[in-house]
């Protein structure tokens, strides 16, 4: 490997990791208006859990097709509906970029996902993959898809903050 | 008079169904008697669908209350539902939640049965060398599997531990069964699962679907995005018995064509969503029915909301904890935009569900506040004392009161 392209793969994994990096403070800052810019005009959001992803099913808990559909699930969770304020912390691992060609980048990591109630419960909400596509966009690298996998088919009470 | 019951001090507190104490949201002793006399009593009990078990030797594993059940697929297409609990020690014999198999095989030590349940082997059975083995006595047709009576509807399996449980249609009565019938007129398919932990007592949300009188009111989606829908008739239907109920809403008569004329633009209209495909609604029963929440007592619900098809069954987990498993359907003829359509409108409902998520946190909320006096009572006032049908409105608690008579005539309060 040359100077070079070691310094370019360098660059690549910083840029990747720097967006997901992004993707959690944004969420567990609770600046959630911000987090569809994460995604492209057109990116993909789904959750949904390893039964369902491991059995070909189609079925997403969280479906958002473009930002459009990620800021109604926002405004949605600010204005409409009704829940325990929590927040969450995410720890994240294991980021691998798996391929990357003609600017479109194929990543995935793993996640935990600590929910802390507002009356002080900490508790481990969700673990579990993320499956992702990033392209440049606008002089940064966006979403243009994101799969966040749980492990677990059960979700504790309801699921209202993005993963 | 079980052996839980005689150690109950319990009786019914208030003369009819329009109160409820706390207490039954709270007892461990109530609880298991109603393992015994609900559960296990004269109820239709949804186990699994058709379609999941397709193949001779396919099984699912399932609840019905506590107690773990197999529902399975013999080589002559017959289904059959059996207690998950080998007759020997009592080892789960099916410890994965599906597969396929020949015949049932509990790992522990080596028992089979046929996929009836019948006790078809049992290991080293005459023993080693001439000594050991199973007692000259031991009857193998009296030790198989408990077996649960089966009835299939519109490719719902339903068991009920109990003979005089009247045939499933005869138990909804044919007025909630032809919603059955209206939602599943055709091959499903699943699409997917969720599953939602519940911290409260498996009634809590058992009422919660009988109550009407709740939606516009904790779940305001519809209200903030300007979803007002004074074209909305609809109403609530009860079964004689007061057990099982429907709840439906519907466009009034407009043709189909302005129907689908003025969708585009109504949708557009109405809502201020960034993302009106979050609404979108292609009438697909025959009807103008546009959301029909159905139950079958103790632990179904049948759901129709647009396009998101789905039957959830409650699975109680403890007297404080319950998971909620919701099958998402589709039909097999679905075609890739229709299924498209069910995906995005599955975000209105299910453990994120846009316009219902609320459902998971409220039943918590009562048994929080419930637990320090459970001689204090619930009140259910609204649309009267009886247990009636009503048309036009929703705002009536009747098919909550249903619920109670139900619990009260299995549980013998």
């Amino acid at each position: 490997m040359t100077t070079n392209t070691l310094d370019a793969d360098l660059a690549l994994r910083l840029a990747v990791e720097d967006l997901y990096a992004d993707y959690v403070h944004t969420i567990d800052d609770d600046r959630l208006e911000e987090w569809p810019g994460l995604f492209t005009e057109d990116g993909i959001y789904r959750v949904t859990t390893r039964e369902n992803h491991d059995n070909g099913l189609p079925l997403a808990m969280v479906y958002c097709d473009g930002r459009g559909m990620m800021a109604d699930r926002i405004s949605a969770l600010r204005t409409a509906n009704i829940y325990e304020p929590h927040v969450y912390c995410h720890v994240l691992s294991a980021v691998r970029i798996l391929g990357a060609s003609g600017g479109v980048i194929r990543a995935r990591s793993n996640f935990s996902v600590l929910r802390t109630m507002q009356e002080g419960d900490t508790s481990l909400f969700a673990v579990g993959r993320t499956f992702d596509t990033l392209v440049e966009e606008g002089g940064r690298l966006r979403f243009r898809e994101r799969l966040a996998v749980l492990d677990s088919r059960r979700v504790d009470t309801l699921l209202v903050i993005p993963v | 008079m079980s052996s839980v019951a005689s150690t109950i001090d319990f009786a019914w507190p208030h003369e009819d169904v329009s109160r409820a104490p706390f207490r039954v949201y709270t007892d461990p002793d109530l609880y298991a008697l109603e393992q015994e006399r609900i559960f296990r009593g004269p109820v239709w009990n949804f186990l699994a669908l058709e379609c999941e078990i397709p193949n001779a030797g396919d099984y699912k594993t399932t609840y019905v209350g506590d107690t773990p059940v197999i529902v399975s697929r013999d080589q002559n297409g017959v289904i059959n539902a059996v207690v998950n609990r080998c007759a020997h020690k009592g080892a789960l014999i099916c410890y994965k939640p599906k597969g396929n198999v020949r015949e049932f095989n509990c790992v522990y030590h080596n028992w089979t049965y046929d996929l009836a349940g019948n006790l078809t082997g049992v290991a080293f059975r005459k023993g080693v060398g001439g000594k050991g083995g199973l007692a000259d006595d031991f009857d193998m047709k009296a030790n198989g599997l408990q077996r649960l009576r089966v009835e299939i509807y519109c490719g719902l399996i339903f068991g009920t531990f109990r003979e005089e449980t009247p045939a499933f249609r005869d138990y909804i009565g044919a007025e909630l069964a032809s919603n059955i019938d209206r939602v599943f007129p055709k091959p499903l398919k699943v699409i997917g699962y969720h599953c939602q932990v519940l911290p409260n007592n498996w009634k809590l949300y058992a009422e919660n679907n009988k109550d009407s009188y709740h939606a516009s009111l904790l779940h305001v989606f519809h209200n903030t995005f300007g979803v007002v829908r004074p074209n909305m008739g609809g109403g609530v239907k009860i079964s004689d018995d007061g057990w099982h109920h429907l709840s439906y809403t519907q466009r009034e008569s407009l043709g189909d064509e302005q129907v689908a004329q003025e969708k585009v633009r109504s949708l557009k209209e109405q809502y201020s969503l960034n993302d009106v495909r979050l609404m979108e609604h292609k009438l697909e029963l025959g009807d103008q029915v546009t959301n029909a929440i159905q139950t079958v007592f103790p632990s179904l619900v049948v759901q129709q909301i647009l396009n998101a098809l789905a039957v959830r069954q409650i699975q109680p987990k403890g007297v404080d904890r319950t998971e909620l498993v919701w099958t998402i359907l589709g039909f097999e003829d679905d075609d890739a935009d229709m299924r498209e359509l069910r995906l995005k409108v599955n975000n209105l409902v299910g453990p994120a569900g846009l316009i219902s998520m609320e459902d998971g946190c409220v039943g918590g909320w009562v048994q929080r506040a419930a637990k320090a006096d459970p001689d204090a009572m619930t009140v259910m006032p609204m649309g009267g004392r009886r247990i009636e049908a009503s048309q036009g409105s929703r705002v009536t608690e009747a098919a909550v009161r249903g619920f109670w008579k139900g619990w009260r005539e299995c549980m013998g309060y």
